[in-house]
Formats: structure tokens, sequence, C-alpha cells
């Protein structure tokens, strides 16, 4: 709580050093001493104050536990200091452990630590908030000191604010660095235990680590390709839905309709894209599997009650909008001089479409399939509520399969250690997940840009 | 045959085919409509029992006897006394003054579980509320029938959860008027429960509140700071290349991605506290971000250059310009684009699962560290429930959610129609 106080109390001189500057710089608005606004001044005031202090604040909860820690290690008695560093590790821990719960241990040892410790971390707090005051203090004397009217104030709060702007776009950067380190890392900590050709390659998938070693079955097998296959026929009965209902919707929507109906229909089948996916699932577990097992019951066909199919046409239907409407902007951008000369040649409307317009917007069709595809591959409630647990190496649509997604949430849902194999799996699934839509994306967007470029 | 009738000859089958296609298409479309159309029929026809409860009307005796209290009646009625009651015991005594023809062990049991098991909470809570009524007149309460006679009452559908014994307790019931349905407040005002009939959102509608809360403290003001620098200010240089190439990829990055990075960078190496909005609320606004940063560039760059001309012919800096002029110009497209986020955060599952917000929680969250779990979710979690009142709640939370993002789309629309009339 105390760096909560120690932040409000930073944020606090800030603002007192805004107002005391913007007060005395407005007495010499209009002197030829001023080269910026008077909240320029204040502002770079406020940023003097408090930045230097937030930063050492920073720093110093950075180094603070291991200069604590040390503390108690430096005071630990010479017999104890003197064993194995478990020993010592489990001191740590019951120090530690006496301080969180504010309770008092029996062992004398450990009471004095924890003495020890409660007064390293008092001390510590006390250098903490004298420094940040000192800084504070600083930036405000600074501040209304003969100092800032040799700066430009100006460019001094623009410069910042440029920075700030700089590191929010960088954000970007740090969460693709961070997706593929968490993963990369996970992965590789799993790959150590299981090896990859198993893992790519192998057929069976039966994620169970025990807990003891001599238990039945404590080795688990890591084979992912019941997986890779169900993902793959789950998208592929959705990209046979959402393809042809995409397509057909982008062109009648951009060939045939009127304006008017254009303008309502569009946002409508949007609102298809805008539904989540969690309802999808209901949907789909709920209504559509049930219904296909029974049609197929009463053709004498047997469907597992969580069939691929069901999940794979909810799927399809949730993905229509993305196809339709990429679909459409490339149709859109096709140029009208090739339409025209379609039609003057006494070809029909649908002849131009399917012989002129569509073999033209190919490349960009294409890449919103791709695009589509990458979305259904990464696609998780509505699988996870409809499609199967257990692997199965099938591409019969009737059957339950399961997928990536799928393995991953019921891997990382349940309590678990978080260095077995079994929940390093699920990032080892993740980054097969990562890869393969990046991919996607990357040639999507390639071959979309590729196209564009053609008509420009 | 000449070249001209060799084209009339063909000329029907063309229309034909024409004619065709042109179905196809309108079909296409057609289909993603019905499709859309009963899906909201079915969720809704699922939800409507959801919203009424039946509710059963008890005798409860409140003579000191029958409550077991010391029968002196100096006595002040504190917490301990109160502690003392045993209200479940209450609550079948009055079932049994209801019923006094049942006195089999087995018949009483089926008498019992007429009554939601969360009755004697509710007692409790009463005689807590108000110690005066010890020692009264018997009180006349509606109590809450349990789910499975609930499900049997409003929809009269027989099941075999429903024994005969029980189908005449409630003919009984139904004669003296004492059984009855109402409108289920308790859906809005309760949080999650293992009983369907105590069971309703008001712990996942808070939970997504403070989720949403943090995702736009976070994703706004980074969005709209990201959009200025790369629109604005940033160098043609291969860094910003870069930064464009990540944001369009993050913008596909399947959301179960988002939700590992969670797991593994916010929980595991930060150890910040599971099933926390605060962590579900960063984790969606890394997701969000690139909406907000594509649609805020969109906004800015379409501000006249006019605009930003006169700014910096008439002094301003770069920096005035943009704040001063540009940004406010911008802000309905940004402010649309944030709402169109926001709505996306709303109704995302699959990262949120990954970081322990699926954990079954009773306490309502009072804030971004408590435990919480969101409305998706919520509607994960009921959906998986074996109990067929479940279904009704899952499908009646759907509703609540798409009441949520209707609202919020609107919002956007309005938005945008207003400040382009204004312009």
């Amino acid at each position: 709580m105390t760096s909560t106080y120690l932040f409000l109390m930073i944020t606090g001189l800030g603002l007192f050093a805004f107002f005391l500057s913007f007060q005395r710089t407005t007495q010499y608005k209009g002197s030829k001493r001023l080269r910026s606004l008077p909240h320029h001044y204040a502002s770079l005031t406020a940023v003097w104050t408090a930045f230097p202090a937030v930063l050492l604040m920073l720093v110093w909860a950075v180094i603070e536990p291991g200069y604590l820690q040390e503390q108690i290690v430096t005071n630990l008695p010479a017999e104890i200091a003197g064993q194995s560093s478990e020993v010592i590790g489990l001191y740590l821990n019951k120090v530690h452990l006496a301080i969180e719960n504010q309770m008092v241990d029996d062992d004398p040892v450990i009471q004095s630590l924890v003495v020890a410790y409660e007064k390293a971390a008092l001390n510590s707090r006390y250098l903490n908030t004298a420094m940040v005051l000192v800084l504070c203090l600083g930036g405000i004397v600074a501040g209304l000191s003969k100092l800032l009217f040799k700066v430009h104030a100006r460019v001094g709060i623009e410069r910042i604010l440029k920075a700030f702007l700089m590191l929010c776009s960088g954000v970007a950067i740090v969460t693709t660095i961070g997706i593929v380190l968490s993963v990369l890392f996970e992965s590789i900590r799993f790959f150590n235990a299981v090896s990859v050709f198993d893992f790519m390659l192998g057929t069976a998938w039966s994620p169970q680590t025990s807990i003891r070693t001599d238990q039945v079955g404590s080795s688990g097998s890591f084979g992912a390709v019941p997986l890779f296959l169900g993902t793959m026929l789950i998208s592929l009965i959705a990209m046979f839905i959402a393809v042809p209902v995409g397509l057909m919707t982008a062109i009648y929507l951009s060939e045939y309709a009127t304006s008017k109906f254009r303008l309502m229909a569009k946002p409508a089948l949007e609102v298809l894209a805008g539904i989540p996916t969690v309802v999808y699932g209901f949907f789909a577990a709920l209504t559509v599997a049930p219904f296909i097992r029974d049609v197929g019951e009463s053709i004498g066909l047997s469907v597992a009650s969580e069939s691929a199919l069901a999940a794979g046409i909810v799927m399809g239907v949730m993905i229509i909008p993305f196809v339709s409407s990429l679909s459409d902007d490339v149709i859109k951008a096709v140029p009208q001089s090739m339409r025209d000369g379609s039609l003057a040649l006494g070809a029909t409307q649908s002849e131009t479409i399917k012989k002129v317009i569509i073999p033209a917007a190919l490349p960009g069709i294409v890449g919103s399939v791709l695009l589509a595809a990458s979305r259904a591959i990464g696609e998780t409630m509505i699988v996870v509520m409809a499609a199967g647990l257990a692997a199965n190496l099938t591409i019969n649509p009737l059957e339950a399969v399961t997928t990536v997604t799928v393995q991953i949430v019921t891997l990382l849902t349940g309590d678990q250690e978080f260095d077995s194999p079994k929940t390093l799996a699920a990032f080892a699934l993740g980054l097969m997940l990562f890869v393969t839509t990046l991919l996607l994306n990357v040639i999507a967007l390639h071959v979309v840009r590729r196209y564009r470029e053609q008509y420009e | 045959m000449n070249n001209t009738e060799i084209v009339k000859a063909g000329l029907r089958k063309r229309y034909a085919r024409e004619k065709r296609f042109q179905f196809y298409g309108k079909a296409a479309v057609m289909s993603g409509f019905i499709f859309l159309i009963f899906l909201l029929f079915d969720i809704t026809s699922k939800a409507m029992p959801a919203f009424s409860i039946t509710e059963i009307l008890l005798d409860i005796p409140m003579d000191r006897v029958t409550l077991g209290v010391s029968n002196n009646s100096r006595l002040s009625i504190d917490d301990t006394v109160l502690a003392s009651i045993d209200y479940a015991g209450l609550v079948k005594k009055a079932l049994r003054i209801q019923f006094p023809e049942v006195t089999k062990r087995k018949q009483k049991k089926l008498l019992y579980q007429l009554i939601s098991s969360g009755a004697e909470f509710e007692l409790r809570q009463l005689f807590s509320d108000n110690s005066g009524l010890v020692g009264g007149e018997p009180l006349s309460i509606w109590f809450k029938a349990d789910d499975d006679i609930d499900t049997f009452y409003k929809l009269e559908r027989i099941t075999s959860r429903v024994k005969p014994q029980q189908i005449t307790f409630i003919e009984t019931l139904k004669k003296q008027s004492r059984i009855r349905t109402t409108l289920n407040f308790d859906f809005f005002t309760n949080s999650d429960s293992r009983e369907p009939e105590q069971a309703g959102i008001k712990g996942a509608l808070l939970g997504s509140f403070w989720t949403l809360l943090v995702t736009l403290m976070v994703s706004l003001p980074v969005g709209i700071a990201a959009a200025i620098y790369l629109e604005e200010f940033a160098p043609q240089n291969r860094l910003t290349d870069f930064i464009e190439v990540n944001i369009n990829n993050l913008a596909a990055v399947p959301s179960i991605v988002f939700g590992l990075l969670g797991l593994a960078v916010f929980i595991n190496f930060f150890g910040m506290p599971r099933s926390a909005p605060l962590v579900g609320g960063l984790v969606l606004s890394l997701m969000t971000l690139p909406t907000i940063i594509i649609s805020s560039r969109a906004a800015i760059k379409s501000v006249p250059p006019s605009l930003k001309e006169a700014a910096l012919g008439l002094g301003a800096s770069h920096m005035q310009t943009v704040f001063h002029h540009v940004l406010p110009q911008a802000m309905p497209g940004v402010l649309t684009g944030a709402i169109i986020g926001m709505a996306q955060a709303l109704g995302e599952t699959a990262p949120l699962l990954m970081i322990g917000m699926v954990a079954f929680i009773v306490d309502v969250p009072g804030g971004v560290m408590d435990s919480a779990t969101v409305l998706p979710v919520q509607i994960f979690l009921w959906a998986d429930s074996p109990e067929s009142a479940f279904t009704a709640l899952t499908a009646a939370t759907i509703l609540v959610l798409l009441a949520f993002l209707t609202m919020m789309n609107a919002l956007a629309i309005m938005l945008r129609n207003y400040f382009e009339r204004q312009r």
C-alpha cells in the first residue's frame, strides 16, 4: 500500500508544481523572457517533478525484493548459513510466510530474521520516500528557478509528448514479442520433455501425466496429428459453407442489388460477425447438433452428438461476413471499363461476372478466403462447446473430433502444475496455431496488396 | 445457320442461366438472414422460461416453541438466538402444516423437495433483518420452488424428475392458490449459484463492467496515441513499417493466443492474481488495441488537410495542430472505433478462460482485483451445466449480452451520424 501512497503523493506534488509554475509564469506573460505559453512551463515543471520520482520508484520496486532477501541471508546464523542452499531456501520461505500472514513463528531464529527483515524493509521504505521527496522538490525548485527561462518549454514538452506517442505505438511490437516469447519458451520446455517428431507426427493424443511416476499410463502421449486433422476437418466444413454463400452474397450485393437494398443488407449481414462466438457455440451445441443427429438417425446414420458437422456448419455461418465483405471490396475494385467491355460484346450480366469479373478479382478473393480460413482455424468457443474432447483420427464429418484450440482450453482450465508437459503442451499447440494463422495472414495480405497494385 | 441464328438459338438458355445465377445470389443473401433470424428466435424462445419463476406460499410458524427459542419474553433476540434457529426445519415444518396427511418418510422427502434449497437462507435473512418477528403470528411467505418443480409448473412439461406424488401436491397447492408464477427479478440481482432457481447474472455483469473499464482505460489512450504517432509523426523508415506490419498481424491473431500471453506474462511472470478483471482487462486491451489503432488512423487520415495547413500557417506547432485541430475533428471516428472495439471485448470468451476467469464465483466483484467472471464466460459455464433449467438461464444471459452489444453498436452509429450532420 505504501507505494500507492507514494505514488499519490508524487501525483499531488506534480499537480502542485503545475499550478505553482503556472501562476509564476503567468506574471511574465507577454514579456520577452518567456518563449512559450505559461501552461507549457507548468507542464514541464510537473514532468520534472514527477517523472524522475516515478522512475526511481520503478527502479526501487525492481531492486527492493533482492536487497531485502540479501538482508535476511546476511543475518542468518552461522550454523544455518553454512548449510546447503535448500535448507536456506526453506528458512527464507518460512520467513516470508511469517511476514505475509503476520504470524509469530515458534522458532526464535525465524523470529529474529523476521525482525531483521522488517527493519530492513522499513529502512528501505524510508530511504525510498526520502529520495522520492528530494527528487520531487528538486524538480519543483528547478521549475521555479531562473533555469526555466533558459529552456524552450514548448519544444521540451512536445519532445516528451512525442516520445510518449512513440512508446504507445511500440506497444504493438512489445505485444508481438511477448506472444512469441511466451509461447516459444514454454514450447521449448515442452519439446525438452517430448520430442518434436513425436509431437508433429504422432497419431495418439492422450495428454495424461500422472502426479506419481509409478502410476499406470504415466507417460501420456502427445501426438498432435489427430488435432491438426480435426481442426482441418472442421475448418474445411466451415469453408464449404462460407465460401459459396459469402462469395454469392458479395456478387449479388455488388453487382445486382439496388443501392437501397445494399445499404440495408450489408450491416444486417455484419451482425453475423458481431455476435459473440460463445453464442454460436451455444446454438451449435444445443440446437444444430441435436438436429443433425436426429436427421441422421431418421435416415439410418449414426451421428455423434458432438459431430464435426454441427460445429463446422455454425462456424461457416459465422465467417460468411468475413468472406462477403472482403470479396465485396475486391469485386468493387474491378474497373468499370472491364464490365462495360464485356457487356458491349453481348455477354449477359452473369456471364460478365463469371468470365470477366471473377477472374480479375480472383487474387483478392483468394486472399479473403485465406483470411477467413485463418479465422476458422483460430476459432475457439464454437468448437469448445460443440466439438468433442477425445482425439479421433478420422475424416468422417459425422463423428466427434477435437481441435487444437479445444485442447489448449481443456489443458489449461483445470488446476495444473505449471511445468508439467500437460500444460506446456498447450503452449506448443499455441505456437502451432500462431505460426499457422500468421502465415495465412501474411500470404493473404501479400496477395491482396499485389492485386490492388495491379489496378491502381 | 449464320451467326445471328446461332446466338438467337442459345439466347433462351443463356437468359435462363442468368435468372438462375441471380437466384443463387438472392438465396445466398437470404440464407444469411434466415440463419440470423432463426438463431435469434431459437435463443429467445429458449430464454423465455428464465424470466419467470414459480413460487409457493407457505405459512411459517413464528411462535417461540416451534422456533426453539426460550419462552422468556424478556429475553432479547440477539444474533446467537437467531443463529440457533433451525431454518431448514422451519420450512419443512411449514410444508407439513400444509400437508398434514403426509406421514411416510418417503413422501415427506418428496414434499420437502418442492421448495428450493435456498429457502432456508431466505428465511434466515428475513429473521436477521427483523428480529421482532420471533414470537409473533405465523407469517405467509412466497418461497421459490425447486427448479424441477418450476420447470414442470410453468412449462407444464412432464418429466421423470417430477414424481406423481409431487404432482398431486402441486394440484392441491393450485386449488388453494398457494402456487404462482412471477417475474424472476433475482436473475438480475443474484450472483451465480449451483441452484438454477437462485442463480443470477449480477456478478457476471459487474465482472464485465470492471474488465471493460480496465480495457477502456488502457486501450483508448494507448490506441489514440499510437494512431497519432503513426499517422502524423512517424518517419518513413523500417521501424515504422515494422510497427505497421505488427499491428496488422495482431489484428488477425486468434484471441486464444492473447490468453496464452496473459497466462505466461501477466500471471506467471508478473505474478498478478488469477481470475482478476485487471488481468482480463489487460489481455482484452492488447486484443482490441489493433482495432482501435486502425480505426483511429482512418479517422485522423480523413481530417481535411486544409485544416491542418491553416493551423500550421497561423504558426501553431505540429503538436498543437494535431491536438487542437486534427484530433477533435477525428474524435467521432475514434470513438466509434473504440465502441466497436469494446463491443468486441465484451463478447470475447476464449482468452479469459486461459487466465482463470472460469471459476465458480458467488461473490459480486467490488473492484479490479477481486475474482470475477464475465457475461460470455457465464454463458459458457451455464451452457455446460447438466440441469435443464440452466439452459434457459444461459439463453437469457445471451439475450442480455446481445442487448448490451446492440446498445453499444447503436451508440456508435448514432455518434457517427450525429457528428456527420454537424460537419
